[in-house]
């Protein structure tokens, strides 16, 4: 062996080995590429949901009046509803007691109130439905809740006593404070607001 | 060795005084010289066995934190935690109807409106979605309370915990049922007696929104909405609706009780109400020293939490000289994006009364403010939404109490 191919064999063996190397390198970044696989659009999770099933949870009520059941009430049905249950927590003319007054139409001095502060007389039917009373939610029948909700407008001088609150009716209550509400639309920034 | 321990009286430190222990220790007084105190108990440990090997860990006998309830929430006791993951039994607790008992095999999240596939999911069908994992802060919007001096930070501000959530994206179940491109809103809807709904911009459902089973690893705690929650990261803690039991997806917001006439901010014009204000703003606290410390003069570390709705809190600065100059505090690593960050200041106090502030800024340039700028912001009756700087003051005796008079209307 001569010298010069001596030199020749010791300069390419480490560079064979590189090649070697990036290309074993190569080839195992590839496989993984091609072994990562993508999740599907679709899993086929869960169980589609019947008509029942929605109408069983389904008990939101919205501005528009959609959710509201068949069923109605007045101040003078409601009256009964709420002497026997709410006006020991919410006072015998709603004006408080160990829960929030729901009566009082000033909107600078007073606490918060449906009058001086629900936007919308939908979202009455839909909590007190929902959530009271507070020692047993959803015990009320859909004409107490109807009675309760205008015996609250009423007594808030927003519908008269004998006003009929229905799905019908209920919606198209305008309350005091129906345009007083307005979405965040602070956009961040150094800004206290 | 064996001759020391046998040496050693078993308790016989129970009934010096502190001040009889130091001296002892000096060796000024004979008699109890004569009495190895320090480095005692090390060795009276050694003499039996500890217990052995049990199944649910418990904290040492002497260590004893607690959370403050009331009637409808209890409060993490933030000047008792030294890091930024709050143990699951100490994270902060508010809801509505009381916590109910779900059993997790009959627990189904039922998901329709605008949406092509109207399903019902087990809690096996979520877990069985891609899980993801992160770290952030929760904070009921409610979280000030103004008090007396003698307010532990835990009744200033114990309504934040921070926790690693594990779950699945909203966004992937939104894709599995085919939500609708048209849809603006959804309804979450809890299965607690309160039966909680809010109204969430879908923007959230597919930006960071989750719905999550795990809290630090575990199940979720039944306060914190066993077997699975919504999550919104960086939004008040009302939102995210614990006991989730169906979505409702739509065009507008519904309008519950809960995003009307309350969560909702009247402003300074007597007329305005601000609603769906989601985010929480950037806010710190000193949790030590704080009250009912009593500190003695010579070097102390400040030490507090920080955190923003809106991403990373980029700088807290204290002061500790009732707001007269500032000083920028180090942040411990990693800071993460919505999530409590902790800070340190060093400090040395000479004995002069003074008073301790923190003011936290966020990667959008928002500085916390003062309680008569967010006064003068927003008007007497905002109720929600209140992160004023807070204070502690140093009285002559080393006394920390809580700067209550800062934030008097």
């Amino acid at each position: 062996m001569t010298v010069i191919w001596r030199r020749l064999v010791v300069l390419q063996i480490p560079i064979l080995g590189f090649s070697l190397v990036i290309g074993f390198l190569q080839s195992n970044l590839e496989s993984a590429e091609q072994n990562f696989v993508q999740p599907p659009d679709r899993f086929g999770f869960g169980r589609p949901a019947m008509i029942t099933d929605i109408e069983k949870l389904d008990i939101d009520v919205t501005p528009a009046g959609t959710g509201l059941p068949p069923g109605n009430g007045t101040a003078q049905t409601g009256t009964a509803t709420w002497n026997r249950v709410c006006g020991s927590c919410h006072g015998p003319n709603g004006e408080g007691g160990t829960a929030a007054p729901v009566v009082g139409l000033e909107p600078q001095t007073g606490p918060p109130t449906v009058g001086n502060f629900w936007p919308y007389a939908t979202t009455l039917y839909d909590y007190i439905n929902r959530a009271m009373p507070r020692n047993a939610p959803g015990s009320l029948t859909a004409d107490e809740v109807y009675g309760l909700v205008a015996w609250i407008l009423a007594r808030n001088e927003i519908i008269e006593d004998n006003a009929v609150m229905d799905a019908r009716t209920l919606p198209q209550v305008t309350m005091p404070s129906s345009n007083r509400f307005v979405p965040d639309d602070r956009t961040g920034g150094p800004e206290i607001r | 060795m064996a001759d020391s321990r046998q040496s050693l009286p078993i308790g016989s430190s129970g009934g010096l005084t502190r001040r009889e222990i130091l001296v002892g220790a000096t060796g000024a007084v004979s008699t109890i010289a004569t009495t190895p105190v320090s480095g005692q108990q090390a060795l009276e440990t050694t003499r039996r066995p500890g217990r052995g090997p049990n199944e649910l860990g418990q904290r040492s006998q002497f260590v004893r934190p607690r959370r403050d309830p009331s009637t409808t929430s209890s409060r993490t006791p933030l000047q008792d935690l030294r890091g930024t993951l709050t143990p699951a039994d100490l994270h902060f607790e508010r809801h509505h109807g009381g916590v109910p008992a779900i059993d997790p095999d009959r627990y189904e999240l039922l998901i329709h409106g605008m949406v092509e596939r109207a399903t019902i999911f087990t809690l096996a069908d979520i877990k069985r979605f891609p899980a993801t994992s992160r770290i952030c802060f929760l904070e009921c919007s409610g979280n000030l309370r103004r008090g007396t001096p003698e307010t532990l930070p835990q009744m200033v501000c114990g309504l934040t915990s921070q926790t690693e959530w594990t779950g699945v994206r909203l966004s992937t179940v939104m894709e599995e049922v085919g939500a609708s491109s048209d849809a603006k809103w959804f309804l979450a809807e809890g299965q607690d007696a309160a039966v909680m709904t809010r109204s969430i911009p879908m923007s959230k459902a597919f930006d960071d929104a989750m719905i999550v089973y795990a809290q630090n690893g575990d199940a979720l705690m039944p306060g914190n909405g066993f077997p699975a929650r919504l999550l919104l990261p960086g939004w008040e803690g009302n939102a995210s609706v614990k006991w989730l039991r169906r979505i409702e997806v739509a065009d507008q917001p519904f309008m519950t009780r809960e995003e009307t006439s309350k969560y909702t901010d009247p402003l300074g014009d007597g007329r305005t109400v601000r609603q769906f204000s989601f985010v929480m703003d950037a806010r710190s606290i000193i949790t030590d020293p704080a009250y009912p410390r009593i500190i003695e003069p010579g070097w102390h570390e400040i030490r507090g939490l920080a955190w923003s709705g809106r991403g990373r809190i980029t700088r807290v600065e204290v002061s500790t000289d009732g707001g007269a100059n500032w000083q920028i505090a180090e942040l411990q690593p990693p800071v993460l994006e919505k999530a409590h960050v902790r800070f340190r200041a060093p400090w040395n106090w000479t004995g002069t009364p003074t008073e301790l502030l923190s003011r936290a800024t966020d990667e959008t340039g928002y500085t916390q403010p003062t309680w008569e700028v967010l006064r003068a912001a927003r008007g007497p009756r905002t109720r929600y939404h209140q992160n004023p700087i807070t204070s502690w003051t140093i009285g002559e005796t080393g006394q920390v109490l809580f700067g209550a008079d800062r934030l008097r209307s």
